[in-house]
């Protein structure tokens, strides 16, 4: 644990990064720019699983497997995501939600 | 009193690493801000880089080394690289995003703030069993509990995580591929006879 930081503050860091993360998921109008909101909300939970593990739990270990597999996902779900951008680009030549009506061709 | 040689030396270290955290978590938050809201994609995602380094920097400030070495490795070398990859194929850096109206980025901002006052409060008025009882956490540690198969080990979740990961790899190559697979092959052995012939 940080000498002298409380897990108040550390908990109130992540709640901040979370609510900033849903700020950009509902104001951005490109797709890559919600990936990129969506990166920040799963960030915020990682280092509230590691911090609770930590200060509340310090002999266990499973906040830490739950982040590495948040993280193996977080991992997964941005490729496919990418490679489903690059797709549609390629069919409608826009990344914008608003040309994205058709959900197969 | 003699208080020893070191003690003031621990006591300079206690207060840097409180300040270092501060820094970071003011580092962060700009950063985020600034993140959600360039108008230019690529500066987007490198202010995104910087709220990940952040991140791998408190998990080396608690003490997780093996935990942020994963954060710089997959994240930083691996999400945004990609990220910077598919904004260099898909967009022209030079264009500016399309914003959301005032009027919705308002509401958004409040409903957010609200959130984050709903959230805080609760936190805050929660009573967490902190024990205080600082202990070092070892990568042999880690291993061997993520594939231990006893009450608590992670065998499973690690095989089926093992398994996503190729599912997402295989299914990444054919959604970017764009057309079916045998449909391309087939039309390059045609071609392939037709040069013959």
């Amino acid at each position: 644990m940080i000498e002298g930081i409380s897990i108040y503050e550390i908990l109130s860091l992540t709640t901040i990064l979370f609510f900033i993360g849903v700020y950009g998921f509902i104001t951005r109008k490109n797709l890559i720019s919600i990936l990129i909101s969506s990166e920040l909300i799963l960030n915020a939970s990682i280092v509230n699983f590691v911090v609770i593990n930590k200060y509340i739990y310090p002999d266990m270990l499973q906040g830490v497997f739950v982040s590495i597999f948040i993280i193996a996902v977080a991992a997964a779900e941005t490729a496919l995501a990418v490679s489903i951008i690059i797709n549609l680009y390629r069919q409608i030549s826009s990344v914008e939600v608003k040309d994205t009506e058709i959900m197969k061709y | 009193m003699n208080l020893g040689p070191n003690y003031n030396l621990e006591w300079k270290t206690k207060s840097m690493e409180r300040y270092i955290f501060y820094i970071v978590a003011l580092m962060m938050i700009v950063f985020a801000i600034a993140s959600v809201s360039s108008r230019k994609m690529l500066r987007s995602v490198i202010y995104l880089l910087f709220v990940l380094i952040g991140v791998a920097s408190i998990f080396f400030l608690i003490d997780y080394n093996f935990l942020a070495a994963i954060q710089l490795t997959v994240y930083a070398g691996g999400i945004v690289v990609l990220m910077i990859f598919s904004v260099l194929l898909v967009h022209h850096i030079e264009m500016q995003l399309e914003m959301a109206k005032v009027s919705k980025r308002i509401l958004t901002a409040i409903a957010s703030l609200i959130g984050i006052a709903v959230v805080l409060v609760t936190i805050h008025s929660y009573d967490f069993k902190v024990t205080g009882i600082p202990t070092t956490t070892t990568t042999a540690q880690i291993g061997t509990g993520l594939l231990s198969y006893e009450a608590g080990g992670f065998i499973l979740p690690f095989e089926v995580i093992s398994v996503l990961l190729l599912a997402a790899m295989i299914g990444a190559i054919i959604i970017a591929k764009g057309k079916k697979l045998d449909e391309g092959n087939w039309e390059s052995e045609v071609e392939k006879q037709n040069i013959k012939e």
